[in-house]
Parts: C-alpha cells; sequence; structure tokens
C-alpha cells in the first residue's frame, strides 16, 4: 500500500500536513510489508463493497421477484445475498490473516532499531535524557503505531474508498437524493480541520506526561533506600500524584475534544439523511421514485454512517500515531556520532578476528597520549567554562599513571573521553601514537578496558559478566581475573560463576560488584587499562590483596588509575594532578607530596588537623612540608 | 543496579543449573501470588467511587442507543405509513417522522458527546486511583523486596499494564456497554417488527456466543504470554540505557541487540498469536452472521411475495439485523483488550496483594522527651537475630546496646552482617526475632515521619533525582529554607561545588545527577542527612568516593554540627573510624570486638591487625 494517508472522503484537513509528513517517515519500515498492506486494502475494499452490494440485492429481489411473485427468483436473490455474505466474512479474515505477521514485524523491527540506535548513542544523550521518556517510546508509541498499521492506516482507506463508492451508488440511484447527502461534508471537514490540531497538540502532551510519569515511576524505585531512609513517601506520592493528575487533565481535554467531535460527525450526516427520507417519501409518494429504490437508497445511505463515523476516531488514532511517530523519529534522529573518518556509523563493520587485527602490529609503543584536550559537555551553558581545558598528559607505555583531583575536578570525564564515551572537543587523543579519533569505536574500546566507579552488572551471569571485555575468553580468564579481583567469593555463590546477577539477579554488596567490575576490566589483557577508584568500597584487608593483585597486572599495562587514597596512588609509577580543568603537575607520588600545595592537601588533608586520622600519612610522610 | 545490600539476598540452596534460576521463587514469574479473586476485588473497589457515574452513563448511553437505533424504524414508518399519507394528502406522519428524525440525530450526537465526556471522567479517576495505588503501595514495600522485584518489573507495572487498563476503560467501557445496548434494542425492535425474524435473530446469539466463550478461552493464554514478554523487553531495555556507560565501553551492543531480538521476537510471536486469534474470531462470527443474514432475506421476501409481511418491515429488518452484527468485530477487540487488561490487572493484583515486610504500626507511638537535653537518643538490640525469610541465617542472637550520643564505628570484611545491623536499626528490614528500641520505644511501633525524625541512614549509593540540587538536599527536611539547605551543604563542604554549578542550587541534575561526580553526590547525600537533622545517624559507607579533604569536612560537621547525636559509622577508611568513641568489629555476623580505637588497636585482636594492614597499605 502506498502512502494512502488521503482518503478520498471526508478529505484530510490542510491543518494535517504535518501529521501526515510524520506518517510518511514510517515509510522504510512499511516498505518491506508495502505489498501484504496493499493487498489487505484491496481486500477489504472488495470486502467493503460486497458489504454494500447486499441492499442492491435485496432490491433486486423487492422489485424483480417478490413484486412479480416469481418463487426462484427469490431463492436466487438469497443465494446471492448469502454468496455475498460469505465473501465479506471470508476477505476480512484475510485481510488480518495477511497482515498479522508483518505488522507485528514492523514493530519489532523499530523497537530493534530504537533499541539499536540507542546503545550507539553518546552518553551525553542519555545524560539529559531520562530513561522513562526512551521506554514509553519504545512500547507504548510503537504499540500505537502498529495498530495504526492495521487499522486506521487501512480504514482511512477502505473507509474513504467505501464512502466513495457508497455516493457514486447513491448519485447513480438518485442524484438529487445523493446531493442532499453530500451537503454535510463541507462543515465536516472544516470542523475535522478545527479539532484534528487541538487534537495532535493534546495527544502529543499525554504522550510527554506518560512520559514523565514513567520517569517518576522509575527514580522513586531506583532511589527506594534514599526515600525510605529519609521516610520521604509522601514527598514522592506528591510529586508522582500531581504528574499523575496533570495527565488526567489532560486526557479529559482530549476526550472534550473527540466528544465534540463525535457528537458533528454523528449528527450531521445523520441530518441529512433524515432530509433525504422526507424528500424520498414525497417522491415516491408522487410515484416519481419506486419504493424498492428508497428502500435501497436508504440502506445504502444508513450503510455508510458507520464508514462516515468512524472517521473520526481514525482521524483521532492517525493523529496519536502522528505524535508517536514524531517521538520516534525525534530520538532516531539524533546522529550516532561518526565512528571514524573512513566508516559508517550505523553499521558497525564486522569485526574481523578478534585479537591482533594486521594493521596494527609495527607500531611504536608510545603508550597514552593526550596532547590539548578540551571538553565542555554539548549542553553547557555558553558562558561555563570548560571542564577541560587543555590536558597534556603522557602515559608512557607499560606505565601507570595516577589520576588525582578535587572531587568533581573532571577526572572521570577524563576518563570517559579516552573509550570515546564522551568525544573531546578539541585536541588529540593517541594510543601508541594512533589518534583515537580516527579508529573505529569497537576496536577503540577492545584496547581500553574500563572499571568505573559505579560498579554495574548486567543480568547474567558472573562469568559473563566478568568475560565481557575478554572477547572469547574461557574459564582460565575468567580465573586469572577473579583472582586479581580478589573475587573468591563467587564461588561461595549459590552457582559459583554461573549465578545470575544484575537487575534479575542476586543482589551482590557494593564491593563484591566493585570486584567483579574490576576483573571485567581486567579480563582479556587489555592493552590500556582506566580503573576510576577501583578500590572505594573494598575494606581494608581486601583492599591490600587486590592492589598486590592488581600490581603484576599493571606491571604490563598502560594505565590511567583515578585516585583519592594515597594507597591507591601507590598503586603507579607516577601521579598527575589534574586542577582547574588542565594537568597541573606531574611526578612521583612523594616529589608532588613536597612541591605542590594542592597535592598535599588532597593526599593528606588539613595541616591543621591534629586527629588520629591524619597520623598514618604524617608518620609515612615524615612531616609535610 | 539498585543494590547494595551486604549479603546475597536468595538462599544458596539453588541448584538449577544454567541461567534459569530456581522454579520455585514467586519473585523468578512475573504474576505475583495473589489471593483468589484479587483481581475481580481490585476491579470492584477501583468502580466502586464512580458508581453514581456508570449508572448515569449507562442511562445516556440506552438514551443514546435509542436516539441512534430509531433510524431504520423511522424509515419503516416513513415507507409504510407516510407515502400512503401523502398519497391522501396527509402529511402529518411525514412530518412527524421529519422531525423525530432530526430530534434523533441531535440526541445522538449531543448524548455521545455527554457519555464521552462521563465516561472519561470514569477512566481517568480510576486510572489515577490505581496509578497512586500502585506508586503507594511500592513505596510501602520493604527494600528487601525491591531488590527482587526489580525495577524494570516494576515499572512495567505501572506504565504498560496500567495501560492496557485504560484501553479496555477508554474504549472497551463504552463499546461493551453500546454493544449490549445496541443488541438488545435491535431484538426487541426485531421481535416487535416480526416475531420469526427476531426469534431468528435471538436463536443466532447462540452460536455467536459459543464463538466468544472459546475465543476468550483461547486468547487468554496468549495475552498473558504477551505480558510477560513485553516485560522482559521492558526490564532489558531500562537495564541497558541505565548500564549505557559500561555497555558502550565494553562493546556489548551488538551482544545485547542479538538478546533483544530474542525477547522482542517472543513479544513478536506472542502479538501474532493474538492477531491471528482475533483474525479466526472475526471470521467466524460473521459468518454465522451473514449466513443468518441471507436466511432472513430469503425467508421474509418469500413472506412478502406471499403477503405475510409487508416490505417495510423487511427493510427495516435487514437493516437492523446489519446493525446487530456490525459491533461483533468491536466485541472482539473488547474481548481483546479486556483480556490484555485482565492479564495487567493480574500482575497488578499480585503486586498489590505483597504485604509490606516492614508494616506501619496499628497503634504508633511517640518517641519519648529527650532525656539529657542531647539531640541523640539510645538504641537497644534486644534479643535480636535476622535471617532472610528464604532461609539462611545472617545475624545469630545478639544483644547490643549504643549509648545515646555515641559514635560508633562498624568493621568488618564484606559479608560480616556490618549492612545488616544497619538496616535493622535504620528498619529497612525488620528482625526475626527480638526488636530494637531507639529511647525504650520499638521501631516498629513508630509511624513513618517519627521514625526518620529518630533515624536516618545514608548509603554509599548517592543517588540524586531528577529536580535541582537544592531539592535533592531538601529531601532532608522537605520545606526547609534556602539558608537551611545552604548551610547544610556548607557544613559538608559541598557549598563550593554546588555554588560553581552553572545556575548554583538550582542546576537541575538532570538524570540521575550524570554531570555531579561520586563524590559529589554523596557530599549531597550528607547535606541531606545533615539537614535532617535525626537522633540517630546510620552513615554505611557513605564516604567511599570522597577525597581525603572531603571526608574530612564530613568529620569536622559530625564532630560539630552532628554532635551529641547517635552516630553509626560503617566504613572500610579506618580514618573514618578514629573519630569513633567505640569500634565494633564484626565476623560472620557477631560481633567479636568492641571497645574504644585506642584500646582495640593496642591489643591484638582483628582490629588492630587491621589497623596494621590499613598503616602498612599507605607505606
Amino acid at each position: 500500500m502506498t502512502e494512502t494517508h488521503e482518503p478520498p472522503e471526508p478529505p484530510r484537513p490542510a491543518g494535517s500536513r504535518s501529521a501526515v509528513r510524520s506518517l510518511l517517515r514510517l515509510w522504510p519500515y512499511v516498505r518491506p510489508v508495502r505489498g501484504r498492506l496493499a493487498t489487505a486494502a484491496a481486500v477489504t475494499v472488495v470486502a467493503s463493497c460486497a458489504g454494500l452490494a447486499i441492499p442492491l440485492a435485496l432490491k433486486w429481489i423487492v422489485d424483480g421477484p417478490v413484486a412479480g411473485g416469481d418463487p426462484s427468483g427469490v431463492w436466487l436473490g438469497g443465494g446471492l445475498v448469502l454468496l455475498l455474505g460469505l465473501l465479506e466474512a471470508s476477505l476480512f479474515a484475510v485481510r488480518r490473516f495477511v497482515t498479522a505477521r508483518p505488522l507485528a514485524r514492523v514493530e519489532a523491527d523499530m523497537r530493534a532499531d530504537l533499541y539499536g540506535h540507542l546503545q550507539r548513542l553518546p552518553v551525553a544523550f542519555h545524560d539529559r535524557w531520562a530513561s522513562g521518556q526512551l521506554l514509553s517510546r519504545s512500547t507504548t508509541d510503537l504499540t500505537l503505531l502498529r495498530i495504526f498499521l492495521a487499522f486506521p492506516l487501512t480504514f482511512l482507506l477502505v473507509n474513504g474508498a467505501t464512502i466513495v463508492a457508497g455516493f457514486v451508488v447513491l448519485l447513480i440511484q438518485q442524484w438529487v437524493l445523493g446531493l442532499v447527502l453530500l451537503a454535510p461534508v463541507v462543515p465536516l471537514v472544516i470542523i475535522c480541520a478545527y479539532f484534528e490540531e487541538r487534537y495532535s497538540r493534546a495527544a502529543r502532551t499525554a504522550q510527554d506526561q506518560s512520559g514523565d510519569l514513567a520517569t517518576v515511576v522509575e527514580e522513586s524505585v531506583l532511589g527506594i533506600r534514599i526515600i525510605k531512609g529519609f521516610g520521604r513517601h509522601r514527598g514522592q506520592e506528591k510529586a508522582f500524584a500531581a504528574l499523575a493528575g496533570r495527565l488526567r487533565g489532560t486526557e479529559l481535554h482530549k476526550a472534550h475534544l473527540l466528544g465534540l467531535l463525535w457528537a458533528f460527525i454523528m449528527s450531521l450526516p445523520e441530518l441529512a439523511i433524515g432530509a433525504a427520507l422526507v424528500l424520498g417519501v414525497l417522491q415516491v409518494a408522487d410515484g416519481d421514485l419506486s419504493a424498492g429504490t428508497l428502500v435501497a437508497f436508504l440502506s445504502t445511505a444508513l450503510a455508510l454512517r458507520w464508514p462516515v463515523e468512524s472517521m473520526g476516531f481514525l482521524i483521532a488514532i492517525s493523529n496519536e500515531a502522528a505524535t508517536a511517530a514524531d517521538r520516534y523519529f525525534e530520538v532516531m534522529d539524533t546522529p550516532v556520532p561518526p565512528q571514524e573518518t573512513a566508516s559508517r556509523p550505523a553499521n558497525p563493520p564486522a569485526r574481523e578476528t578478534p585479537g591482533e587485527a594486521p594493521q596494527e602490529t609495527p607500531r611504536e609503543r608510545s603508550g597514552l597520549r593526550l596532547e590539548g584536550v578540551g571538553f565542555r559537555y554539548p549542553d553547557a551553558p555558553a558562558d561555563a567554562p570548560p571542564v577541560l581545558d587543555g590536558v597534556d598528559l603522557h602515559v608512557r607505555a607499560g606505565e601507570t599513571m595516577a589520576l588525582v583531583g578535587t572531587t568533581g575536578s573532571g577526572k572521570t570525564t577524563l576518563t570517559a573521553l579516552v573509550p570515546r564515551l564522551h568525544e573531546a572537543t578539541s585536541g588529540r587523543i593517541t594510543l601508541d601514537g594512533q589518534d583515537i579519533a580516527a579508529m573505529p569505536r569497537e576496536r577503540l574500546r577492545e584496547l581500553v578496558s574500563v572499571a568505573f566507579e559505579d560498579p554495574t552488572l548486567f543480568s547474567a551471569s558472573v562469568g559473563e559478566n566478568v568475560l565481557m571485555g575478554a572477547d572469547g575468553g574461557g574459564e582460565a580468564e575468567l580465573r586469572r581475573a577473579l583472582e586479581v579481583a580478589q573475587a573468591g567469593f563467587v564461588d561461595s555463590l549459590p552457582e559459583g560463576t554461573r549465578t545470575q546477577v544484575g537487575e534479575q539477579g542476586l543482589s551482590l554488596s557494593g564491593g563484591q560488584r566493585q570486584r567483579l567490575a574490576l576483573a571485567r576490566a581486567v579480563a582479556g589483557d587489555p592493552r590500556f587499562l582506566i580503573l576510576d577508584d577501583p578500590l572505594s568500597a573494598l575494606d581494608v584487608h581486601t583492599e591490600a590483596l587486590v592492589e598486590a593483585a592488581l600490581r603484576e597486572v599493571l606491571a604490563g599495562t598502560t594505565a590511567l588509575v583515578v585516585a583519592h587514597r594515597p594507597s591507591t596512588v601507590m598503586l603507579a609509577d607516577r601521579v598527575a594532578l589534574l586542577s582547574g580543568g588542565r594537568i597541573a603537575a606531574v611526578g612521583t607520588h612523594h616529589e608532588l607530596l613536597r612541591t605542590n600545595r594542592e597535592y598535599a592537601l588532597l593526599m593528606a588533608g588539613d595541616e591543621d588537623r591534629g586527629d588520629a586520622a591524619d597520623a598514618p600519612y604524617a608518620r609515612h610522610e615524615g612531616g609535610r612540608r | 543496579m539498585t543494590t547494595a545490600t551486604d549479603q546475597t539476598t536468595t538462599e544458596p540452596e539453588r541448584t538449577a543449573t544454567g541461567a534459569g534460576p530456581a522454579p520455585d521463587d514467586p519473585f523468578d514469574k512475573d504474576v505475583l501470588p495473589a489471593p483468589k479473586g484479587a483481581s475481580r476485588a481490585l476491579l470492584r473497589s477501583l468502580l466502586a467511587p464512580a458508581r453514581g457515574r456508570l449508572r448515569l452513563s449507562a442511562l445516556v448511553l440506552l438514551l443514546q442507543q435509542a436516539a441512534v437505533q430509531a433510524g431504520p424504524l423511522l424509515v419503516a414508518v416513513a415507507i409504510d405509513r407516510a407515502v400512503p399519507a401523502v398519497r391522501r394528502d396527509d402529511y402529518g406522519p411525514l412530518i412527524a417522522v421529519g422531525v423525530a428524525y432530526v430530534v434523533s440525530a441531535l440526541a445522538a450526537g449531543l448524548l455521545q458527546y455527554v457519555f464521552i465526556r462521563l465516561s472519561a471522567r470514569i477512566g481517568q479517576n480510576v486510572l489515577l486511583d490505581l496509578r497512586g495505588r500502585i506508586f503507594r503501595h511500592a513505596q510501602t514495600l520493604s527494600v528487601d523486596f525491591h531488590e527482587r522485584y526489580t525495577s524494570g518489573r516494576l515499572i512495567s507495572r505501572a506504565t504498560t499494564d496500567v495501560e492496557s487498563i485504560r484501553e479496555l476503560i477508554n474504549d472497551g467501557l463504552q463499546e461493551l456497554i453500546g454493544v449490549c445496548l445496541a443488541v438488545v434494542y435491535i431484538s426487541v425492535t426485531l421481535l416487535y417488527l416480526d416475531w420469526g425474524i427476531g426469534a431468528v435473530a435471538v436463536l443466532s446469539f447462540v452460536p455467536l456466543r459459543l464463538l466468544m466463550r472459546s475465543y476468550d478461552r483461547r486468547a487468554r493464554s496468549v495475552y498473558r504470554r504477551r505480558s510477560t514478554a513485553i516485560a522482559a523487553v521492558i526490564v532489558k531495555f531500562t537495564e541497558t540505557m541505565n548500564g549505557i556507560r559500561p555497555v558502550q565501553a565494553f562493546r556489548r551492543e551488538r551482544a545485547n541487540e542479538e538478546h533483544f531480538a530474542e525477547l522482542n521476537a517472543e513479544h513478536r510471536s506472542a502479538n501474532v498469536g493474538a492477531m491471528l486469534e482475533m483474525a479466526r474470531y472475526v471470521f467466524l462470527s460473521r459468518l454465522v452472521a451473514n449466513v443468518v443474514l441471507a436466511a432472513v432475506v430469503l425467508w421474509g421476501a418469500y413472506r412478502v411475495a406471499g403477503g405475510g409481511l409487508e416490505l417495510g418491515v423487511l427493510a427495516a429488518a435487514v437493516l437492523y439485523l446489519r446493525r446487530l452484527y456490525d459491533p461483533i468485530d468491536q466485541l472482539g477487540m473488547f474481548l481483546n483488550s479486556y483480556q490484555s487488561a485482565a492479564a495487567s490487572l493480574d500482575k497488578i493484583a499480585g503486586l498489590l496483594a505483597q504485604r509490606p515486610g516492614v508494616p506501619e504500626p496499628a497503634e504508633p507511638r511517640a518517641l519519648p522527651e529527650r532525656r539529657s537535653g542531647m539531640p541523640g537518643r539510645e538504641v537497644v538490640f534486644e534479643r535480636v537475630r535476622f535471617a532472610y525469610r528464604t532461609g539462611g541465617e545472617v545475624l545469630p542472637r545478639f544483644d547490643l546496646t549504643l549509648r545515646a550520643g555515641q559514635t560508633v564505628a562498624v568493621v568488618g570484611s564484606t559479608g560480616a552482617g556490618k549492612s545488616t545491623l544497619a538496616k535493622l536499626l535504620a528498619r529497612f528490614y525488620d528482625p526475626t526475632d527480638g526488636r530494637v528500641l531507639l529511647d525504650g520505644v520499638p521501631l516498629d511501633s513508630l509511624a513513618g515521619p517519627e521514625l526518620r525524625r529518630g533515624v536516618v541512614m545514608v548509603t554509599q549509593e548517592a543517588f540524586l533525582f531528577s529536580g535541582t540540587v537544592a531539592e535533592n538536599i531538601a529531601i532532608g527536611r522537605p520545606g526547609a529554607s534556602r539558608a537551611e539547605i545552604e548551610q547544610a551543604a556548607k557544613a559538608i563542604g559541598a557549598h563550593d561545588f554546588i555554588a560553581a554549578l552553572p545556575e548554583g542550587y538550582d542546576t537541575d541534575v538532570r538524570k540521575r545527577g550524570g554531570r555531579i561526580s561520586a563524590g559529589q553526590r554523596q557530599l549531597v547525600a550528607f547535606a541531606r542527612a545533615l539537614l535532617a537533622d535525626p537522633a540517630v545517624l546510620i552513615l554505611d559507607e557513605a564516604t567511599s568516593s570522597l577525597d581525603i579533604p572531603g571526608e574530612q569536612a564530613v568529620q569536622r560537621a559530625m564532630a560539630t554540627v552532628l554532635r551529641g547525636r547517635t552516630a553509626v559509622v560503617i566504613a572500610h577508611r579506618l580514618s573514618t573510624v578514629e573519630i569513633a568513641d567505640r569500634v565494633l568489629v564484626m565476623a560472620g555476623g557477631r560481633v567479636v570486638e568492641d571497645g574504644s580505637p585506642a584500646e582495640l588497636i593496642a591489643g591484638t585482636g582483628r582490629f588492630a591487625d587491621l589497623h596494621r594492614a590499613w598503616r602498612d597499605s599507605l607505606a
């Protein structure tokens, strides 16, 4: 079926241009099933015509065999009605059988595309978009679009065609009466145009509001410990109730508009039929019209009632579908940042054999180098200073560099630039001399492994979670990684490394999750390792063990380790101090403690604090400054 | 990830291998067990307040259908009465028919409008009520429940499941009432017009009813399957979007897509199943309808030819029959939305049937006046024992008293029971045996707000709600003035970074505080706790992401602002421990050492070892 959102009758008002354009964007998804949809539409048209022909058959019986007292003619007529009825029933069934699979596929394809696209959108996008809003696009909106393709789209065409065919039949039978019935078309078109615009605005508001509602639900679930810890159910409930109340208001407004539209669509044509009836009776009385013709005429007119009335809600659903399409494409239109200079973003080339790709063997091993790297969040106000401004840093091959800075100085942001979770806004980052901007992300992220501050595990087994970064890693690899992270606790889990964790599995403690996240980062021996405060949730004893194991791994790896503590810093060969958006100092821990005030403060705290907390550092450093 | 318990929360005896969790855990299924008839009772209670409006809307629809169904009858009258009358120059009947037609046309439209408004109001009120119930109920359920039920499922209860009930109420209700009324009207009219034809029409309901029942049965399982499938899709979707950083960093995109494709395909096939069931139903019912219609035409035409039936009556009968069977599809669609709504209702009822593991007291008590003018209160664990309900004792029976105003550090390795202790004190869980007393009052007899004036817990995961920084801090004490909020932030050392944000305290933290670092989030969480001004403050790993100056600011704040309060500090950093008056060392769920930091360090126990290890780690 081609783009048939323009039913001939009543014509779509001019104000609906944008709705049509929104729906036209579905074409790429509809294209593969266009044959099926067209078949369904054609079948439905025939079926409707069969339905319309039944009154004609009746007229033929009444005026012919009945008037002439011909019993065999009556049999023939009855057979005709039966035939038409069978045809109608079968064709309606065919329509549904033909479209069920393809339309379910369209919905699934669109959902899969949205999911795939969202996975590739930059982290900055996800920071801005509440996942409730994304979720409602992926579920409610797509269901609505499928329903639109299954019914309103077909029926806009079919009912339109039925109406036109019906009017042709009417005009042929009795052109005067036919014209009377046509009279309400003009006011109906105007009224539809008026309501459609308002209705689609209200529909969009309602969809957005239910997305917001989903966000509140989600946050209140994810933040349940805080809500409980502070006893703030009341506040959350109030916020939720306010939003839900607003949504209700919008829905009631929609109902008001829809009700008015219905009222007009029901009353006007009926008035015309009434007028035609009176006129027809007069004509029959005058003998200008046969009774059979009037019966057939009115039967046809009444049979058209449903197609005409249905236009009201068909238009309403189409409008909602149009806004759903807008919401869907709003996300789909957000460009995925280019993969690299050469390749296309949407379809990353299938990775060839894992492991050493041929092009990279003879390369200078120059480590990780940041040159004049700047970064500002895309949505930051124009006058805000950039988070990072001219960061120069060289982590030599095989070296471990600690990254230190005050809370909020941009350490985590900086680490996100290396695997290109955020794209540096200026400057250059190279890995062994190769510019990461010119590397396919896939390849880059194979080289660089990260342990995040917030150790997210996925709904999968422990083993799968750990081996996520190590393509094709086996049991040995898993063991080694768990060993490094001192994650021996997994063996006492109900099913060992096959225990399901994450959202749908076993709940692990913060320290346990952090160790698994660390194991995940070191699994598969990445060339470059980025650890964001990897030991923060570990107890002292475990921390010491992890450090010892980690040292061995770090010995052969180029690593950048965000550190808050002297103990973590001690893992590193050198330390870089991030301050004011740039690297303020680089040196060994001891050098910086002596020479850099800010660093000394960060690592040892206030000088004037004489309490026990500082004592170890104080002793260790032998007098700070 | 939403969990940070110190213990594994499911029984360790899971035996199933591979991916499938143990089959007997009700939480593995989407539908939680609910008492029989719970969904029906839920529906009834939702509709109860709308009883008046429901009756009114039924009445409106009754009148509206009368107006709508008048058409063919008027046609019959016009042909059989008005035509001969006009031929006799009597225009009375014609005028009457014309006026009646106009009135019924206008009435049909107007009543339709009234009905839509009315039914929308009923539906929206029900939805508001239902959404509120789900939300409120979810909020009262224990942390333990949330850890097991998972956020994705809860979200799909409150979104897609409510949505399917919305569809039922919005469109279904009108369809059902409308169709029933139309069927009654039409049947009565047909019987009135002609006994024989009427009887045929009524008889035809028998096969139609059978068809409907078979459809109902077959569709039920399909809809249940579909609703479970979409919930799985939602869980995967939210998990991916919330963990987008590791997803991208570990190149999970393709693997995720494969998994998502499986879930998506399951949903798709359930969807197809539902549509095909519908197609089958529509075909069969249409078939019955059209066969009956043909039979009536044949039989009627014979009788008209024989003079036994008036032509107008036959015409009207055929028109009515068409109309009678027109809503068959709609009835199918109603069954459709009814099925999916019923599946959703079951799940919602299952959720609502969950009793809070930590119920509100029936007769709440108030905390006594403070004894010494000191803000802190005494905490007593009295013969407390704790085991997860799935088995596995975490804390064997113990007694413990924390003096008012004491700062107590709890140390021990992962799994020693520190967090469980804290959660019992915060009443995230209730003890299996024994009780926890706050100044002599059992925690489970304190109403929510009173409890939180008593005990507040700051956890390691510092979640920020969307809204401004100020709003996030004000969670500690709703209605706090800006000055109070700023004061709290200053005391904790968070003021500087907040002031440096683009809009200071009014900066929107966006989605889960993406732009605020973990350390800063912990500071905000602290400011929150400070503002809450509780008698007992629990810090569970609450300084893990802070740098040393940040931690020192927190310690200073605790020494000044929180002076005299009872504090329980769980920390791996022994620097935090050293500000404590008392240290509890836990192992295997028991307190194995108890004393002042100096005493313990001087001793030869675990704490002395830990302390030594910690010092070594600094070298």
